[in-house]
């Protein structure tokens, strides 16, 4: 057997998500094969490879062989990859999700994609900036500051078409030209990666799986501009990125790519890490400005603008990761480049975040203009377990939920508003027909509640009443009326709050009521859940007929509400049940009737 | 806080106020391992509440409270970007993906004394 050894590179995924999965263990183990056999094989680090739905990821790329992936790697596999593939040189197929020049099934997740923000996740060390040179990184700065004007940058920026990737989409262009235009010589960029809808990891993903490229993006924002001094506002929810983001900092400023003098063009940045303290409404420019002064972080109104008036009331320049991420690609290969992506109103690709009830989940990039149902179904491979779609979820808790009609709308920013969800950050949680809508909607608005800064009345209380309102619903007390006096408030918070987070607040619920009305008249008026998650309208019975008293529920049961003599058919105390749902799981007869 | 705004001059009103708001901001000590209970929309979908309800019950407390003999302390979150692997939990800085409610029981009835045992792969 030729030993095959020393031609393979092994590459093991340590996002957050790989090393949750045990990615870290895998890795050791690999450290431990090769050390044992005296292996000289290079085994090196990556973000995120993007198949989440497939951690812990291992590549193995061999000369000759060619890149296999191996998904949801166990220690114990670990072993037979060293000895058959890499001494042996025969991926082992069973354990392999991609085989280069194959087609497997998961190749399927790949084939629509485009991956320009994502270019070098899963394939660089992030803690390498000699790794992020060699795959082309600081080409687009170089470029910038050695062949480029300021005016010349903008404008590459505004024929791309790039629109502010946070949620608006504000054309990032005309936002550059405006911080640009303003007198004085104190000017600021930010980075907002505050990303704080729950359901989205877009700007984790690409923070711990390709740092540079955000610094990169910033640093020529800076010189488009003409700021000094940059600030990068994390979430202290995201240790691993604010550490790798920091390293690459310091591995920058050593090159010269950051600091005083950079690259020899006369030109001067620096940066740093401002960590979040966990408020959601610091993802709003004016309140992530203000928690950066060290205020509370509350959004102001709106103009003046940060591009005229900003941090420290200077002219400042804000835009979210991925927005920043997209810079390099486009300074590199030229804005018509880019522009040949996407839709008339919506350039380029975007990064979402495919996670819910899907049996392909992960981080994946698409060209604007791709159909729901083409990431949902093609991408993502549909719902598992041969469950029925219902909706998608975009947007957060400032997005709503877009339910089967409206499934083959394009994704561009225009198309997207038109449902009366938002094209948002990038999240992208797929429900399938067992997601209860009232309950979503009762999550999301929990959510803003919380979260609301309180500045404005109607965002502060209306949303409070609304909860009271869901909460009476989903626990079986909905009252005539309840539907429409939802309606009617959140008209009212969209129309009388100050933030994006007021305004979009109702969201979730005003789209709920818009396709699902009838799940909610089926809560208020029948005390019926139709979807069987509203515990409190549930109940549980034993069907006589399929039981065959195995006793197998009288002990999952926590509270003893299950009572019965042995092969005969059992009961349960609806009055002691707690509706934990163990009976059910434990029963092999299917004998627990939920209704 | 006080000391703070001796020092710094600033009202203590105001650092009340900025405190207050934050949630890493705390009035009251924390357990030695703080239990981030994640209750984002990809695990809210996946059945979040029910993980959370198990280790409360698991530890007797309330979410957002501290056990009392100072060990842990449960505190909701709203997402922890592992959305993939959800239901998830966080104790310290490890993360736990794919949890039933029984998982969870077990590992945070092992936390400390088997670190390397629990779900943690799926």
């Amino acid at each position: 057997m030729p030993d095959q050894s020393a031609s393979s590179k092994v590459t093991v995924g340590l996002s957050s998500c790989g090393v949750a999965a045990g990615a870290a263990h895998v890795y050791d183990e690999f450290r431990r094969e090769f050390d044992e056999r005296g292996l000289s094989t290079p085994l090196r680090r990556t973000g995120c490879i993007g198949m989440c739905y497939r951690e812990p990821l291992v590549d193995v790329d061999t000369e000759g062989l060619g890149r296999v992936t191996y998904g949801g790697v166990t220690k114990e596999q670990v072993a037979r990859i060293v000895e058959e593939h890499i001494i042996g040189g025969k991926p082992v197929e069973e354990f392999a999700v991609r085989i280069e020049g194959k087609k497997l099934p998961d190749e399927a997740y790949y084939d629509r994609q485009v991956r320009l923000v994502l270019r070098n996740a899963g394939l660089i060390d992030p803690e390498s900036i000699d790794e992020y040179i060699e795959a082309g990184g600081y080409q687009g700065l170089t470029k910038a500051l050695t062949e480029m004007t300021p005016e010349g940058i903008v404008e590459t920026m505004k024929e791309s078409g790039l629109r502010g990737r946070g949620g608006a989409g504000f054309p990032a262009g005309v936002k550059w030209d405006l911080a640009r235009q303003q007198p004085g010589d104190v000017k600021y960029v930010i980075v907002n990666a505050d990303e704080g809808d729950p359901g989205a990891f877009m700007d984790r993903s690409v923070l711990e799986g390709d740092p540079h490229s955000v610094l990169e993006g910033l640093t020529i924002a800076a010189y488009a501009i003409g700021a000094a001094e940059g600030y990068i506002y994390a979430r202290a929810e995201y240790p691993l990125a604010v550490r790798r983001l920091k390293m690459a900092i310091a591995d920058s400023q050593e090159r010269g790519f950051l600091g005083d003098d950079i690259l020899g063009s006369g030109f001067s940045f620096d940066v740093s890490v401002k960590e979040g303290a966990g408020a959601f409404v610091c993802g709003e420019e004016t309140a992530l400005i203000a928690s950066i002064e060290g205020e509370r972080g509350m959004p102001r109104l709106r103009p003046p603008f940060p591009a005229a008036k900003g941090l420290w009331g200077k002219p400042t320049n804000i835009n979210n990761v991925e927005t920043y991420a997209n810079v390099p690609w486009i300074i590199t290969n030229g804005a018509a480049a880019y522009a040949a992506y996407g839709t008339e109103t919506s350039k380029g690709t975007k990064v979402f975040a495919l996670t819910g009830k899907i049996v392909r989940g992960g981080l994946v990039e698409v060209p604007m203009g791709i159909s729901l149902r083409d990431v949902i179904f093609e991408v993502g491979g549909g719902i598992p377990d041969g469950r029925k779609f219902k909706a998608v979820q975009l947007g957060g808790p400032s997005g709503g939920c877009v339910p089967e009609e409206h499934i083959d709308i394009k994704i561009d920013y225009e198309s997207v508003t038109k449902t009366g969800a938002i094209m948002g950050s990038g999240g992208m949680v797929v429900m399938d027909d067992r997601t209860c809508m009232v309950d979503i909607a009762r999550f999301f608005l929990q959510f803003t509640q919380d979260e609301s800064c309180g500045k404005c009345t109607f965002c502060r209380i209306g949303t409070k009443r609304m909860l009271e309102i869901l909460d009476r619903i989903t626990s079986g007390e909905g009252r005539e009326g309840d539907i429409e006096r939802l309606e009617e408030l959140g008209q009212q918070i969209v129309s009388s709050s100050l933030c994006g987070l007021g305004q979009s607040a109702p969201n979730p619920v005003l789209t709920t009521i818009r396709y699902f009305r009838d799940e909610y008249e089926a809560h208020v008026h029948e005390k019926r859940c139709p979807a069987l998650a509203c515990k409190p309208l549930l109940t549980y019975e034993i069907d006589p007929d399929k039981c065959i008293g195995c006793t197998l529920c009288v002990r999952a049961c926590p509270v003893g509400a299950v009572s019965g003599e042995r092969k005969e058919p059992h009961v349960i105390d609806t009055e002691l049940c707690t509706k934990c749902d163990a009976c059910r799981k434990a029963c092999k007869f299917e004998a627990v009737i939920v209704s | 806080m006080e000391r703070i705004a001796e020092r710094s001059g600033v009202p203590p009103a105001r650092i009340f106020g900025v405190a207050s708001f934050y949630s890493q901001f705390r009035f009251e000590p924390v357990g030695l391992h703080i239990i981030r209970v994640c209750e984002g929309t990809a695990c809210h979908v996946q059945g979040a509440v029910d993980v959370a309800e198990a280790i409360c019950d698991e530890l007797g407390v309330a979410e957002g409270g501290t056990t009392e003999d100072g060990k842990f302390t449960v505190e909701p979150v709203a997402c922890l970007g592992c959305c993939s692997l959800a239901p998830v939990i966080m104790i310290d800085e490890d993360t736990f993906g794919r949890l039933t409610p029984e998982q969870a029981r077990s590992i945070v009835r092992n936390y400390g004394t088997a670190r390397d045992e629990g779900g943690a792969k799926a």
